[in-house]
Formats: structure tokens, C-alpha cells, sequence
């Protein structure tokens, strides 16, 4: 809590529909966001029990930063993952970090389940339970709708929920955030599912006098002329991640056709460059953030004869450009916003949603899946097909698709595994947009969240790829495992990772000090390192090893920026990273 | 001429609050955006319409009209300043507003009236905002 010497957790049990708050001063050291929801979480889970189990906790944090400085706008989620088994984290950015500093809260910690569906509106004074019957299995726009009109809290709220995916259990649904953001990856949808709960709206109206007014704003003034009147994050502004797609196409790292192809023929239209001239509509921010990387594009579909025209808002960005674009063949901008569009709608992860499509296609053109399985006959560069597909991965109509939305381990798991290694998955959760190298597939296998953003590998790929010919296994096993570390503070505190150029430690710090946070960089990273810690420690609990999650035979057959990569140097990386990641 | 607030390109707003922060900050000593002189807003949610509820400066200021204290006081020129000392929270000028823009703080019990004094405008990164400047010969704006 903002110059207290504790963090306010509010508990709330759906079983008996009872909250508590509790001031704990011993999470302060845990700082906040990822480092406090992990803590809270690990005192909580029930290893032993199903991950669907109502007693699992799911857990909200903010971090001392959220909203009060620049780009501090995210607010994390901590769960256990029924997509792999293993610790669940995702973060996300909208109104929440700000909606629950408004209600004057830290984190939220959910247990139980309610009897019937629920929605909760959390404010400082209150925390009302409404029935959610009607609103369960509707659609994610129009559940906000609702939502909304009939929450009767007008003001800085958020609004966060799941749609049929999360109502139907499917582990690789999401969370909706404010609309165009999301807690997307490994099933925190379908924890919400499993506690009968829809979604929350939290508001609030809490004030914070400012302790230190000189200090705090000279810095805040510093860092809000670094973000906004340097180059540091312009591209997150002008054309946002897809201004990815062409360079990484350009250098063989853009995964197509289920990574048949690592350069795809159809990239320039649907680069960054196309969707900004051909349907981008607006750009929106994040609560505190003035760099606006939310793209939404505009959808304009016939939906019959006589010009009968349906429009809607998309917002686009790196991923889904792969996931729904390039993965699938899809060739235009509009056929992509459409795929997340209907993506959104339905309330599932768009990464592993596409990542599941291409592959389901791929298996049909083998003949290791059959129509009489998927229902429709998928096609690379067919959309709809593909949107029927996405809705019966969300309510799924069969044992088949019941199967595959738990995610591409889980379903080649259990068909034999070994006979699918085109099955795109790193650590048990499917490929984000990148094939740059080594480090981006080892990153995606040992990484916390089996997140690119854990110790951006395809960063270091990138970097790394100018001396290709000295390339070391111990460099790149070192700098993934010092990314990850460093890493830990910043989604603690919690600093959106596209300003950690902004935020070095040393700014860090300074701006700490005027909210009377006094840290230096060596004390944050020991306290960066000790959360990463109790992160590994859940998992391994959970029983996580990495030899369960052999990389398949796709990833060395495909050309990389680095050529072939050769299956014995990624051994030689995983050997040198498990030395090293035993000393955190 | 007196400062005066406008918002001539809400459609470049990107929803950041950047102006709503740094009007609590420097104004009222808040981190919090529902301490400020300015509420951006939307209708519909995120994908709906961006607006700005910001002080109008009506020619006619019924929030000064209506003043018993005359803490709110009507400015040459249009617009009116609070002089705090002088209010004692009746709300009479809130109730008064023409366009429902003037809120009411009841731990301060004070109007969170706009005093124009421009940094919300310095802390918009659209220029969604802007306020006349005096000083400029041209009535231009910064």
C-alpha cells in the first residue's frame, strides 16, 4: 500500500460469498505485482489437487508504481495453469493496475466457487455478488455490455471476464481485459470458469496525498519526457509490434504455415505497415501510459445482400499477426482482424488459438487427423473454415476438440506425443510470433511463464546473430537466466516490459525513493532473484521438469536466421541453464 | 483575456489519463485521477467515444451566479475562479453547471474547480487538449 508499510490484500471466498482484508507486512519485500501474486499464491495452492480444483486460488496484484508513474500500467494474474499443468502468470495492462489502486487494494485473492454463476463489483466500501445466470455463456463483447449497464458504477472501473471458452473449461481460454486487453496465455479463463465466476468490474475512488510533491514530480516529469520524447518506445506508438513482421521476415524469423516456412510470401500484406494503411482506426493507452500501443483496427464484414454491413473495432498487434496471420496463411488485414475478432469474441488465448489452427491443418494435409474429428475441413488460408474451428475449440462439440483446447502438449500427450513433433508448443504452452534462434526456443522452454517476455530470447537471437559464427551455448544459457532475473523486479513493480529501456534500475530507484521506497540496484536485484526463486520453487513442486518437454523435430528442420539449428547445441544451452538457474 | 480550456481534438485521445494525473498531481497533491479539474471519459466503453468534461468557461457563469459566498467568483472575460477560503461546500454551483462538468470533492469539500492553469495540457501527448494563452498576441493557443 502507497506509503504504508504493508500490502492490503482483499480475500474473498466464493464458497460462502465472505471477504476479508488482511495488511500483510511481510509481502512488502516481495515488493508487488508478480513477486506479491506468486507469494500469495504459493501460500495458497493445492499442489496435489486438480488445477480446476475450487480451493485453487487465483491471484490479482498491483505493484507500489502501478498508475502513478509512466507506463506503469500492468496488474498481474497468478494461477495454476490447467494448460500445463505447472504455475500459471500472465499479465495485463486496460484500467485494471489503476481500477484496483482506485479501490484502495493491492491484490485480490479468489478462492472457492460460487453455487451459481457470479459476477463481483469491488469497490473500497463494498463488494457486491451478482447473479450471472443470464450473462454465463454469452459472447466477451456482450458480457462487458452488460456488464457495464448494470454494475451501477459509473467512473474509473475496469472490466474484466471470460467468454463460452472460460464458461466451457477450455484451458486455453483468456480473461478479458477492458476490451483490448487480456490475461491471454495458459487458462486463466477457465480458472474463472471452474469458480463460477463471470468477471469482476472494480472501481473506487481512493486518494493518495502525495508525500514528497517536489521529488516525485521532477522524476515523474523526467520519465514522462523519456518515454515520450525519445526514441525509446516510438515504434510501440507509430506502428506498433507488427512493425516486426517484415524485419523478421526479412531474416527468416517469422514462423508461417505451422513453421513449415520461416519466411512467408505473403508478409507485406499484413506488416504493420499494411494494417496502419489500410484499417487502423485509433490507438488507446493503457490508465498512465501516454505512448497509445493498443492498435485497433477497423472490421468491416458483409453479413448479407443489399450493402448489409457490420462493423467493429479490433485491436492487433505481433502475435496475432502470426498466430491468426502468417500461421495460417491468411493473406490480407482483414481476414486477420477478422480471425481475432472471432477470437476475442469467444474468450480464447489468440496465441495458442492460431498456434492450434495451423497445426490442425497441417495434420489434416498428413492424414494424422481426420474431417470426421475436426468437423471441418481446414485449409491454410481458408478463413472460414477457420471460424467455425475457433468456435468449436471454444465450445467444443466433440472429444476431439475437447482434447485440443488443452493445448498441443496435452493433445499430442495423449495420441503418443512423440509421433507429432510438428506440434509447435515450448514448455508446454504453444509459440509466440518468432523464430529467431536458439535462444528464443530455450527462452520459451525454461521461461517462468513459457513466455517470449520472460528473457526475450528472440531479443538476444536478434543481437547475437551480427557474430553468428562464435555463437556459445554458455552465452546464450547466461543471458536468458540474467534476463529472467532482471526481469522479475520489473513485472513486480509492475513496469510495463515495453519501457524497460525507460526504467533502468537507477531510475528505478529514484522514483522509489520519492514514494518513500528506498531500494538500491543491488538490493533489487537480490529481491529480484528471490522471487524468481519462489516461482521456481511452485513449479517445482508441481512436478515441471524440462525433460518432459523434448523440442520437436520441426524447430531443426526449418531454416533460422542462425541456418539449421542443431539439436545438440539446444542441449548444450538447457545443460549450461540448468547449472545456472540452480544458483538463483 | 482570460485562460481558457479546450478540447478541439478528443479524437486523437488515446485514454491515457495523463492530463487527469498530472492535474491531481500538480493541483491537488493526489495520485489519483478522481482528485483532478478534469474528467476524460468514455461512452461505451473503451470502444466506444472519447470525451473531455472540462471546464467551459461560460460567458455567463452560473456557478459563480449562484455562489452565496461569493467564493466562486465570475471572471472578465467569461469562466470563474473558487477562492477557497471562501466556500463553505454548499454545492450550489455544482447543482448550477450548465454542462454537469463541476464535481465535488467531499473530503476536501471544495468544487474541483479548473483554475486553466494549462498542465494537463502539457502533459497530453496528442495535443487532444489545449488552452489559450494570453500572453500571445494572436490569442493563439499552446
Amino acid at each position: 500500500m502507497l506509503y504504508q508499510n504493508y500490502i492490503r490484500v482483499l480475500y474473498i471466498d466464493l464458497n460462502s460469498k465472505k471477504i476479508r482484508f488482511e495488511h500483510r507486512e511481510d509481502l512488502c519485500e516481495y515488493i508487488g505485482g508478480s513477486g506479491v501474486s506468486s507469494k500469495l499464491f504459493s501460500e495458497l495452492v493445492k499442489y496435489g489437487a486438480d488445477p480446476l480444483a475450487p480451493e485453487q486460488p487465483v491471484v490479482f496484484a498491483i505493484g507500489p508504481m502501478s498508475t502513478i508513474f509512466p507506463v506503469c500500467t500492468k496488474a498481474v494474474c497468478s494461477f495454476f495453469s490447467p494448460q500445463t499443468g505447472e504455475y500459471g502468470e500472465s499479465h495485463a495492462g486496460g484500467r485494471l493496475a489503476m481500477a484496483i489502486r482506485l479501490a484502495n487494494t493491492d491484490a485480490i485473492v479468489i478462492t472457492g466457487r460460487a453455487e451459481s454463476p457470479v459476477y463481483i463489483t469491488i469497490k473500497p466500501d463494498d463488494i457486491i455478488f451478482h447473479d450471472a445466470e443470464a450473462l454465463w455463456d454469452l459472447k466477451v463483447s456482450e458480457s462487458g455490455q452488460y456488464m457495464r449497464a448494470m454494475a451501477g458504477a459509473p467512473g474509473n472501473r475496469s472490466i474484466i471476464r471470460i467468454g463460452p471458452a472460460g464458461a466451457n473449461l477450455v484451458p486455453t481460454a483468456c480473461i478479458n481485459v477492458d476490451t483490448y486487453r487480456h490475461f491471454g496465455r495458459l487458462g486463466a479463463g477457465a480458472v474463472f470458469g471452474s469458480k463460477n465466476l463471470k468477471g469482476l468490474v472494480i472501481c473506487g475512488e481512493k486518494d493518495f496525498t502525495i508525500k514528497n510533491p517536489a521529488e516525485y514530480n521532477k522524476i515523474y516529469s523526467e520519465i514522462y519526457d523519456k518515454a515520450t520524447k525519445t526514441t525509446l518506445m516510438a515504434k510501440y506508438h507509430e506502428l506498433g509490434t507488427p512493425k516486426n513482421v517484415l524485419p523478421l521476415n526479412k531474416i527468416n524469423a517469422l514462423p508461417a504455415y505451422n513453421l513449415k516456412k520461416s519466411n512467408y510470401e505473403f508478409a507485406e500484406k499484413i506488416s504493420g505497415e499494411a494494417f496502419a494503411e489500410e484499417v487502423l482506426q485509433r490507438k488507446v493507452s493503457c490508465s498512465g501510459c501516454p505512448i497509445g500501443c493498443v492498435h485497433v483496427g477497423g472490421l468491416r464484414k458483409l453479413f448479407d445482400a443489399g450493402y448489409e454491413y457490420e462493423s467493429n473495432g479490433v485491436s492487433y498487434d505481433h502475435e496475432l499477426v502470426f498466430s491468426l496471420g502468417s500461421q495460417l496463411g491468411i493473406k490480407n488485414t482483414t481476414g486477420v482482424l477478422n480471425l481475432i475478432n472471432e477470437t476475442e469474441e469467444v474468450g480464447l488465448d489468440a496465441i495458442s488459438c492460431g498456434v492450434i489452427l495451423g497445426f490442425m491443418t497441417e495434420a489434416l494435409e498428413r492424414g494424422d487427423i481426420s474431417v470426421s474429428e475436426t468437423l471441418v475441413d481446414l485449409k491454410f488460408g481458408d478463413i472460414d473454415r477457420y471460424l467455425e474451428a475457433i468456435r468449436h475449440i471454444a465450445v467444443p462439440p466433440n472429444g476431439f476438440y475437447r482434447d485440443i483446447g488443452r493445448g498441443l502438449f496435452n493433445f499430442t500427450a495423449k495420441k503418443g506425443g512423440g509421433a507429432y513433433q510438428y506440434a509447435l508448443q515450448l514448455g508446454g504452452l504453444e509459440i509466440s510470433g518468432y523464430f529467431t534462434g536458439p535462444a528464443h526456443l530455450i527462452g520459451g522452454m525454461t521461461g517462468i511463464r513459457h513466455s517470449h517476455l520472460d528473457n526475450a530470447g528472440y531479443s538476444i537471437d536478434q543481437k547475437l546473430l551480427k557474430d553468428a559464427a562464435n555463437l556459445s551455448a554458455k552465452t546464450i544459457a547466461e543471458k536468458i537466466v540474467a534476463e529472467e532475473v532482471v526481469r522479475s523486479v520489473y513485472t513486480s513493480l509492475v513496469i510495463c516490459l515495453f519501457a524497460r529501456e525507460v526504467y533502468d534500475l537507477e531510475t528505478v530507484c529514484r522514483a522509489l525513493s520519492t514514494i518513500d521506497i528506498k531500494k538500491t540496484p543491488e538490493e533489487l536485484n537480490a529481491v529480484s532473484s528471490k522471487i524468481l526463486r519462489n516461482k521456481l520453487d511452485i513449479r517445482a513442486k508441481m512436478g515441471f521438469d524440462l525433460k518432459n518437454y523434448p523440442l520437436a523435430s520441426r524447430y531443426f528442420e526449418t531454416p533460422s536466421p542462425y541456418g539449421l539449428i542443431k539439436k545438440e547445441f539446444t542441449d548444450e544451452i538447457i545443460g549450461h541453464y540448468k547449472e545456472l538457474i540452480g544458483r538463483i | 483575456m482570460t485562460r481558457k480550456l479546450t478540447s478541439p481534438a478528443m479524437s486523437k485521445c488515446i485514454l491515457c489519463y495523463s492530463c487527469m494525473l498530472a492535474c491531481a498531481r500538480v493541483n491537488y497533491r493526489s495520485h489519483s485521477v478522481t482528485r483532478c479539474a478534469l474528467k476524460i471519459r468514455t461512452a461505451g466503453g473503451m470502444s466506444g467515444k472519447y470525451a473531455a468534461d472540462i471546464c467551459r468557461s461560460c460567458e455567463r457563469p452560473t456557478c459563480a451566479y449562484v455562489c452565496p459566498t461569493g467564493a466562486m467568483a465570475a471572471k472578465d472575460g467569461g469562466g470563474a475562479r473558487l477562492i477557497k477560503s471562501k466556500c463553505i461546500g454548499c454545492q450550489k454551483c455544482v447543482e448550477a453547471c450548465k454542462i454537469n462538468y463541476l464535481q465535488f470533492d467531499d473530503e476536501l469539500k471544495l468544487p474541483l474547480m479548473c483554475t486553466h492553469c494549462g498542465i494537463c495540457v502539457k502533459f497530453c501527448p496528442h495535443g487532444c487538449i489545449k488552452i489559450s494563452e494570453p500572453k500571445d498576441g494572436n490569442g493563439g493557443e499552446i
